[in-house]
Order: C-alpha cells, then structure tokens, then sequence
C-alpha cells in the first residue's frame, strides 16, 4: 500500500478500499453517509434554483411549487438564534427540532451527512489537496484554533440575546444560500449567458444550434429567467470560495474552525448515547483513521477523542485495520478517553460573550438601527419594523434569489454595519411586482411576514394590525421637478403614470398650457403623487426615462412597518 | 555554451535574433493595432418594412375590409368574424409559420381587461391550426415580469391548450433590428415575434392618458427591448414608425371587455365595460379608428392614427370602407 496513493483522496468521500479491509459495519455506514450526503447535497440545489418563480404553476397566487426554504427552516441554528432574539420560533422553523432532538441523541451527524456546505467542503477537501503524507495526518489531529467556532458562537449568542441576529453571516445554511444566490451564481449565470451568446454570434449552424440545446436545458433549471446582479456579488463570492480554497490546506477547515453551527451541535452532542469506543491496546498507531478523519476529532488510540468535533463520518472505523475504533451505542469509554465537551478555557468564553456584550452597544452606536440617515433603505413589503427586522433576518439571501425583478439587492452600510447584507429594494435594479408576495413566502423567518396578495393589497387585514386594513407600503414617491421632462422641459412623458399599478393611479396628471422657448403654447401632462394612495412599489422610479438619476424615486418615509417614519399625522405613530 | 570570457559567436547570433524578433514583432503588432483605432460607429438605418400582409386584389366585393361583430363570447365573435372575412384560410396558408400578438403586457386577470382575453387567443390559435398552420406561437414582450403576466393573463393556459407554442421573451433572442423610422432607427427586437410566415396582431381596447386609447397600432410596443421608456417623448411619431415596420396579415381586435379608465393596466372592475364585441380585418388604422369610438373618441380625433394615415397606413374614416357590423343571435 502506498502513503501517497491514499492521501492524494485526503479526505473521505473517496476512500478506496484497498489500503485496509473495511470492518463490515462501519465500511457500510460510510457508504450510507456518502449517500446520505449526495443526497441531501443534490436536494438542497434542486431547490435552490427552484428558489424562482418561473411560470409554470397557475394557482392563484403565483409562487414557488416546492417548500423551497426548509434547509434554512431545519437549520438548528436558526432556531436557537431567533428564538433567543424573538423568543419565539416562526413558522415551519419549529422543524429544526427533529434535527436538535437528533444530535442532542447521537451527536454531530447533522455535519456529517446532512449539511450541503459540509458535504462541498469534503468534496473540496478531497481535490489536490495542499498537504499529503504525514503533513495530512498532522493536520488531521485536533488542533485548539479549532475552539475559534465556540467562540464565534459565544459572540453571535451574546448579540442574539440582545436582539441583534448575526448568525447567518456564518451559519453555514444561510451562509452557503447565500454566497449562491448573490454571488456565485450569478457570476456562474453570466459566464454560461455569455459562452452561449458567443455561440449564437459565430453564425456556426452547428454552434446555434448547440446554444438552443444549451438554453433549453439550462434555461429552465440552472440560468434565472433573467440575468440577475447584484450589490458587491463579486465580494459575497470571492468569500465563498475563500473558504473553498482553505480545504487544501486543512480538510474541512470551515467545519472545524469557523462553523457556529457544528459549534452549537458540538455542544448539545455532550450527553449523546452515541460515538466512538476505542480500544487503546489493539491501536498499532498507523494513524489510517487520522488521515482520512473529517473532523478532527482525534480517533487515533493513545490520546483522548474530542466528542465535539466528530461529525459521525465513519471513515475510522473503517479504515482501521485493527478494530480499534468503533462506534457504539452508549460507548464504554474511561474518563481518559474522552473529552464530552471541548477545552474551553472559562476566560476565554468569558471574554467572548463579553465581546459580543460589547459589540452590541457599539453597533447600536452607528449610525443605522437608532439612527439613520439613508432615505433609500426601503425594505421588502411585508417586512417588520427595523428592531424586530434585524431580530430576525438571517442574510440567507431567499428573498434576492425569489424577487423577480431583481429589485432586492444585499446592503453593504446602508442600513448599517449591524445590517450587512440584509436585503434592500434598488428601483432602478427592479421595482416591486404590484402583485407579488414571493419574498414574503420564502423568508424563513419572519423578517419579512407571510402574506397573501389580498394583505398586500389591503384588501384584508394582516395579521397583527388592527383597524382598516390599508396596502403595505414600501415608501413614497416624489418628484424631482428640475428633471422630469413635462415639468422641466415641456416635453411629453407620463411613462410613471401608466406603469403606476395602484387603481386609482397614485400618480395622476394636471394638463397645463405652457410656452416654449420658441414661443408656440402647448398642453402638457404633468405628473403628480397622491401621497396616500402611493404604496412606495417603484415601478414610476424603474421606468423614468431620465435614467442615471430618476426624476421620480422612492424614499422609505410612509413605510408601513415604521410607526415613527411617516409624513401624514393619519398614519404615523400617535394616531 | 558561455565560456568564461563570455558569450561565444553561435549564442551571441541566437540570442540577438530572438530579441529582435521580439522587438520587431511587439512594434509590429503595436503599430497594426493603433492603425486600427477609430471612434466607434452606431449603426444608421434606411427605411424598412417587414410585411406579413396577404395580397388583396383591388376590389374584393366577397370579403369586407372590416368587420364588426357583437353579443357573444370571445370565441364565437371570432368564428363568426373570420367567417365574414373568407375564412382563415384566406390568411393562413398550410405550413405557415403564425405568430399571434396578443396584448400581454400586465400582471392582471382576465376580468380586468388589461390583456387580450385568453379565450380569444386560444380561438384564434385553433382557427390557424385549422387553416393548416405549421406552428402558431403566442408571445409578447410584457411590461410587469412576463411570467407572471402570461400566467395570470390565463393565455399561457389557454393558447398552450389550443396547441400553440406559447413563447416568454428572453434576453438573449433580442437583436437590433434596423427599423429606420422617422424616430426609431435601431431598435432591439424579440425576433421570435417577426420570424414567421404570418402574424396577427390581437390587441385589446384600452384606454391610455398620454395618447388617450391604445389598441393595435400600439400594441406593436410589445416587439421591442431597450428602452421603451423613451417612446412617450413623441408617442404619435413612435407608434407610427412602428406600424410602418410592421405590416401584419390581420388584426383581431378584442372588445369582449374594454378598460375605460386607470388605461392601460387598470385594476379596478369599475373600469372595465362589458361590449362582447371584436373587429377584424386587414387595414390597422380603420380597425383602431373604430376601436376608440368604444371609448367615445371620434374617429379623427386620434392625433396617431391621423399620422398613420397621412403615411399611408390605412384610413381613419372607416365608415368609408366596406365595413359589415353583426349582431349574433
């Protein structure tokens, strides 16, 4: 058996069976997890890009025809991170109980045969990887930069306590959601868009032809109806396939040092009847189980296992040509050979809740939540008022992914450093589709409210708001009268009016008698907002001719889900 | 090889070679590069038509140039209509590749009268098949997302059923077309909509603030991309220019229900008026002429349609054509 031979597979998907003879059970349960991780993978990307509308169900409310957000709703995370900010857990996220009654029983197998993100990591792991050898297997033993995920975690559960959700810049649900709805694949969508387009332009019958057969397969699964862009993707991208890369070096390096999630579960693994007995006499320190472990767990005989950080790959069982590791149902393992909870040292966890205790003031202190200055940071429809908001939000990134416009584009400091990458509409990107809720049916949390067309229209009242049931408004419209063309230039246009969706017309028009430079009167139709039958959508501001600076824009005063950012006394906060 | 006093003949000929050659080729393509540099152009335009129009001889006594029919359902008005005309297959011939032209333009439901009524399409579809056509495609180019104004429209349902390839406008099949208008000269087209043997144009009768009533000449905004934004600016001469391009086989005009106010997208129920009525026939202005009168517009009284006529479009007095009006039972 050669070293090199193995170690260039590195990780685990691909171990090849001949190096050492796969005891029966754990050689089995390693298939199965691979199956179960293939699966679980290809699930999560057909309903990725079913994350669009795409024409084809004729209920009445056009949406998606899969429950397109139940990773991020599963997500253990998820739950325990809202319910700390909200107290409350939303819609299908209660699910994510089975996962947490799961591992709180058998430990992290969530990690290891589930999480889409942990299965990419392991297939990346694999690919040329950076270090072989002995390299690989001193890279594989637990390492303590790995307790860096705990710490992580500390921060992020000390901010959710005081209402501020940052999880989901790492949680690795949302985290992968998306880095692939706002960066990656867009940047794949333009790259494939644009090889066919070269096809078509070659004016090769043969080349034509293969880039129809290329739209037609890829049109209606992998490319967006349209091609989608969106706010920094090339930053949201470039930090996904940082983590991509890091794989060469250290085999899932995110899993084992950044994931607040595989933190959490490590955690709550403590009192698992489940893992990994090891008979110290039989190891024969060849250190196969090291080599091909996922975690970093420490399987190898001699030194204590490192409960926290074993994802339940079974690669060590079933490399181990001794049978000195097996997994057992309620394990016989000495106080020397275990480590139920990771060596965190109490200063150090102290220090960490300590700064997320710390950080929160501070990011309140910015300019954003309390007070902020950026007229433009209009929310999807449907979404609550900006505390509850950032309670709430995990920057999954469904919203940008489901909005058919591409109107929803992730923020940078629009609403703040605490609101990195929450979703912001750009009119001159999209407007908001008059009858359209779709952001609202995918959000996993309630950031942005469930809601029927009926509420948005105001047809209906809305859960939780009393009184006369009134359109969800995103912000109002105003005119900039030194660039619209019948104001300041007598010239024809009114296209805002006719795209205004409201019945009655939000925007209506006053014909006036003007002259000319050249002295010749004529009539024209002047546009003008009624504020209160506006609903803020931005469709006037996505069609204005005046492009690089519309003479109609959208600004958030008027939104429904702010008391106090109002205009009219009728609809503010002291009514 | 180097000896120590230095570089020996053969390598001082080699390597002066390869350096000049790179010299001389780094110039060369340099200087072929900045000769090539030049502003550059856009495209200009002369005039064109694409006509999909079937030859009518001079006077054809049998068949009317407009026809009216009333008091009933979409389908039947439009059976009874082509009847009067000679039939479909007066215009379709078999084989023909057809494209309908319905008004798709709006995120709105049938009841509300911002599209063409799907029932009407789907008919109409059929009566082509029925003709012999090879392939009927129904496709626009919306204003709100097109999937879900075909959606909701009911026309992607209903043309799909009738058999016809019901096509959403994709970015990639655009192509600037040289239209070289008055106004327009190069615009993006949805070539899907103009690769075809024959087209009718189906619009709906809707009314319209700036231009006051739109129904089949404007409904040719629907073959463009780009900035369709811009044609408000001179709407008469950008209708115009566009049904000069664009010579349909047929126009089926849809009055089963018209939108009267809040045009052309509507919303509200209270705007649409129940007419069950169609016009069809071959001469787009009288049929759009005739179409406004629904929404009480005078015939002449459309700024756009007497600038078509003045360009030869048709005529805007229809009642000066051979017209025939029907009231079904």
């Amino acid at each position: 058996m050669s070293e090199n031979d193995e170690t260039t597979k590195g990780g685990g998907v691909g171990q090849p069976a001949a190096p050492a003879k796969p005891s029966g059970k754990g050689g089995t349960l390693r298939l199965l997890r691979r199956a179960s991780q293939i699966v679980f993978l290809i699930l999560f990307l057909v309903l990725f890009f079913k994350t669009e509308y795409r024409g084809e169900s004729g209920a009445e409310m056009l949406g998606m025809d899969a429950p397109v957000s139940v990773f991020l709703e599963m997500d253990p995370l998820v739950a325990f991170a809202t319910a700390l900010s909200t107290h409350t857990l939303y819609g299908k996220v209660v699910f994510a109980l089975f996962l947490v009654v799961g591992v709180i029983l058998l430990g992290r197998f969530f990690c290891g045969w589930i999480c889409p993100l942990g299965a990419i990591n392991q297939i990346f792991s694999r690919f040329k990887p950076e270090r072989k050898g002995m390299k690989r297997i001193d890279s594989n033993r637990f390492k303590p930069w790995m307790h860096a995920k705990y710490y992580v975690l500390f921060v992020m559960t000390a901010l959710a306590l005081f209402t501020s959700l940052q999880t989901g810049l790492l949680d690795p649900i949302p985290f992968l959601v998306r880095s692939l709805a706002a960066g990656v694949m867009p940047g794949i969508d333009y790259a494939l868009r644009h090889a066919l387009d070269a096809m078509y332009a070659s004016n090769v019958g043969v080349l034509g032809w293969a880039a129809d057969a290329g739209y037609a397969v890829l049109g209606n699964t992998v490319l967006s109806y349209k091609p989608q862009y969106f706010n920094h993707a090339v930053l949201i991208g470039a930090i996904f396939l940082f983590v991509l890369v890091m794989n060469r070096f250290i085999t899932r390096f995110w899993c084992r040092g950044v994931c607040p999630l595989g933190a959490f579960l490590g955690l709550i693994s403590r009192y698992a009847v489940f893992g990994i007995q090891k008979d110290h006499a039989r190891c024969n320190n060849c250190n196969l189980c090291l080599r091909s472990c996922q975690g970093g767990c420490d399987p190898q005989g001699g030194v204590p296992l490192k409960q926290a950080d074993c994802l339940l790959c079974f690669n060590c069982e079933s490399v181990c040509p001794k049978g000195a590791v097996k997994f057992k149902f309620f394990p016989e393992q000495e106080a020397a050979d275990v480590r139920p909870l990771p060596d965190l040292r109490r200063r150090r966890v102290m220090e960490s809740v300590a700064a997320g205790v710390v950080a929160l003031p501070l990011l309140r202190a910015s300019l954003g939540l309390e007070k902020n200055t950026n007229s433009r940071l209009l929310r999807p429809p449907g979404s609550l008022e900006e505390t509850e908001f950032l309670a709430r939000c995990v920057r999954c990134g469904q919203c940008m992914k489901a909005c058919p416009t591409n109107a929803i584009q992730p923020t940078l400091l629009e609403a703040g450093v605490e609101g990195l990458w929450t979703p912001m509409l750009v009119m001159r990107v999209g407007s908001c589709e008059y009858n359209c809720v779709q952001c609202s049916q995918v959000c996993p949390t309630g950031a942005i409210w469930k809601m029927t067309e009926a509420e948005k229209h105001g047809k209906v009242a809305r859960p939780g708001v009393s009184g006369q049931p009134k359109p969800v408004k995103i912000g109002t419209a105003f005119y900039d009268r030194g660039r619209c063309l019948p104001w300041a230039m007598d010239i024809p246009c009114i296209v805002c009016e006719e795209f205004c969706p409201t019945s009655p017309k939000a925007i209506w028009v006053i014909e006036e008698q003007v002259q000319k430079s050249d002295g010749s009167v004529i009539t024209v139709q002047r546009p003008r907002v009624d504020v209160d039958r506006c609903v803020g959508c931005g469709t006037c501001e996505n069609v204005c001719p005046v492009q690089d600076r519309p003479a109609v824009y959208v600004t958030s005063i008027g939104e429904t889900r702010s008391r106090t950012n109002q205009i009219r006394l009728e609809s503010g906060a002291y009514k | 090889m180097a000896t120590e006093t230095g570089t020996n003949r053969r390598q001082f000929i080699h390597r002066s070679l390869r350096a000049g050659l790179g010299a001389v080729g780094a110039t060369g393509v340099g200087l072929w590069l900045a000769s090539r540099s030049e502003h550059p152009q856009r495209v200009q335009a002369a005039a064109s038509v694409r006509s999909y129009e079937i030859a009518v001889s001079g006077a054809t006594p049998a068949h009317p140039a407009l026809v009216v029919v009333s008091g009933g359902e979409p389908a039947q008005l439009a059976d009874r209509a082509m009847k009067e005309l000679g039939g479909m297959g007066r215009f379709v011939s078999r084989g023909d590749v057809v494209v309908l032209k319905p008004n798709i333009g709006w995120d709105r439901v049938p009841q509300q009268a911002a599209n063409t009524n799907p029932e009407l399409v789907k008919r109409v579809a059929e009566l082509c098949f029925d003709a012999g056509a090879k392939k009927v495609v129904v496709t626009d180019v919306s204003c709100n997302d097109p999937r879900r104004c075909f959606q909701r429209s009911g026309i992607q349902a209903s043309a799909s059923k009738a058999g016809a390839t019901v096509l959403l406008p994709e970015e990639h099949k655009f192509r600037d077309f040289r239209l070289g208008g008055e106004l327009l000269s190069v615009w993006p087209i949805y070539t899907p909509m103009v690769e075809a043997d024959k087209i009718i144009n189906l619009p709906i009768v809707k009314h319209h603030n700036l231009c006051r009533a739109t129904m089949g000449l404007k409904n040719w905004y629907g073959l463009l991309g780009g900035r369709r934004n811009q044609l408000h600016q001179n709407i008469e001469m950008g209708i115009t220019d566009l049904a000069n391009f664009i010579r349909p086989t047929l126009t089926i005009l849809d009055a089963y229900r018209i939108l009267v106010s809040n045009g052309p997208q509507g919303g509200n129920l209270d705007d649409v008026r129940t007419m069950k009525m169609l016009a069809a026939g071959t001469d787009p202005v009288a049929i759009d002429s005739f179409g406004a009168t629904l929404l009480g517009i005078e015939a002449g009284s459309l700024q756009y349609l007497n600038v078509a006529e003045k360009r030869g479009l048709g005529k805007v007095d229809f009642t000066k054509l051979d017209m025939r009006s029907l009231k079904l039972a």
